[in-house]
């Protein structure tokens, strides 16, 4: 029988959940790293047992982990993140120049081919690849010296980049997504990039139609289309069916726009889950309610999934890396909150159960169908 | 010279260290020559405590030792007769910040 390993990272250390493919008794080991924030756990599409983390903390800095038996134990790899050349300066909040310095990986993200294979997205924004298992990283600098990068500023978590698509046909294209400056695609794996931003629309810039600025929070696709791209923007839910060359708005009937993450059902690429937040001053579900919205229309047309979640007194948020997908059928989707929770549902959202109540603030959640 | 050296907890688990560390650190042992042999016994270490080009101390770590804070002096000053001599333990401390 198939199983299910959730990987969870929190603000306090990381937890892995493991279910039969019924999902519906779970156990959960951790914390692993206790004490220092997990941003992300991911593991190898090629290797299953492969995993990597990201472990940081505002005392001690970077560490990267990396597991080769399924997150049973773990190894300490490279930390050391150095921007190429001389890595000059972005817009700071008060719109000053402000030196990149690095802080932290917020996503790791393993290639399709190869377990020794990670981009890792980091804050100050640059992507940064490894080929040796995470011993040691070298920055992609065509991302951040392609021209616009003295004009990206930090969104209000800090100036990362958080997205990482690459391409399942494995044919050099990588998306990559930037708060607060937008979405990049390269094709030629990752040596030149180019912004994809058009057709978003940003209140909060001067120009609404900038080519860089916008507050993307997520981007998401399914692997049979890889050009079809789904984005939930600081506001707005967009689409893309053209590699992100254009986007157009699909928020539709949602209660509020604004939100972090988004995610594709694993058989039909045109269902597609969100977590509407009340807005970007009050980071929380609108109405005290957790509610997920599913699109079975690849956007415009949500219904609300509220069985098993609760409806009365809730005050939590859903991070931008804290919902993923299962792949066996009926699909599975979990999401973390920052109440510590972490839902499940076997049904493809029909219906929720809480698999973890009382985590630390769950900072993002990724799934392993294995067999 | 036996240098005593403290780990604050987050760091002992990295390394894998137990208890305190001893390290030999040169004839005249400064912060720089604790460090650099602390780094080289445990690797895992470095950029955790000082910055992996500037070598410059995190903003959250501080160094202690004899009762007096020596995050702010040079790192090539001599340490205190008593910490060279492993008398006290020179502490590696995560500020008192948040957590």
């Amino acid at each position: 029988m198939s199983k299910v390993r959730v990987l969870i990272g929190t603000r306090k250390g990381a937890f892995i959940a493991t279910a039969d493919g019924k999902r519906d008794g779970w156990r959960i080991d951790g914390p692993h790293f206790a004490g220092w924030e997990i941003y992300h756990l991911k593991g190898s599409p090629a290797d299953p047992n492969r995993l990597y983390a990201s472990q940081s903390s505002g005392w001690f800095g970077q560490v990267i982990q990396r597991s080769d038996d399924g997150g049973a134990t773990w190894s300490p790899v490279g930390n050391e993140f150095t921007y190429a050349g001389v890595p000059g300066t972005h817009q700071w909040y008060d719109g000053t120049p402000r030196p990149w310095e690095f802080k932290r990986v917020w996503h790791l993200e393993p290639s399709h081919g190869d377990p020794d294979d990670v981009y890792a997205g980091v804050e100050d924004a640059a992507l940064f690849r490894s080929t040796d298992g995470g011993t040691s990283w070298t920055e992609l600098r065509g991302l951040r010296e392609h021209g616009s990068g003295p004009q990206w500023q930090p969104g209000a978590g800090g100036m990362c980049l958080h997205t990482i698509l690459l391409d399942p046909r494995q044919n050099g294209r990588i998306f990559v997504a930037i708060s607060a400056a937008g979405a990049f695609r390269s094709d030629d794996a990752g040596a030149t990039w180019r912004p994809v931003n058009r057709g978003l629309r940003s209140a909060q810039l001067p120009d609404e139609d900038a080519e860089v600025g916008h507050c993307v929070h997520r981007i998401a696709r399914h692997p049979s289309r890889p050009d079809v791209l789904f984005m939930q923007k600081h506001w707005d839910v967009m689409r893309s069916d053209d590699a992100g060359e254009s986007w157009r708005e699909v928020s539709g009937n949602l209660p509020s726009d604004f939100g972090f993450p988004i995610d594709v059902h694993a058989h039909e690429p045109e269902t597609i889950y969100v977590v509407p937040i009340k807005s970007d001053s009050e980071h929380f579900v609108p109405d005290a309610k957790l509610r997920v919205y599913r699109s079975r229309t690849g956007g415009e047309e949500w219904e609300a999934l509220s069985d098993g979640l609760p409806q009365r007194d809730c005050y939590v948020n859903v991070l931008r890396d804290a919902m993923a997908v299962d792949s066996l059928d009926p699909c599975g989707v979990y999401f973390g909150t920052t109440g510590g929770q972490v839902y499940a549902s076997a049904n493809a959202g029909d219906a929720w159960t809480a698999i973890a109540r009382d985590l630390p603030a769950v900072l993002s959640v990724e799934v392993q169908t294995l067999p | 010279m036996v240098i005593r050296v403290v780990l604050p907890a987050h760091l002992k688990t990295l390394a894998q260290a137990n208890g305190e560390v001893q390290l030999e650190a040169g004839e005249r042992p400064t912060q720089r020559t604790v460090l650099d042999a602390l780094e080289a016994r445990y690797p895992v270490l470095r950029g955790t405590i000082r910055d992996h080009h500037t070598q410059r101390r995190r903003p959250f770590v501080r160094f202690f030792a004899c009762a007096h804070d020596l995050s702010h002096e040079l790192p090539d000053a001599p340490l205190p007769d008593a910490v060279a001599t492993g008398a006290e333990p020179y502490l590696i401390v995560g500020a008192m910040a948040g957590g």
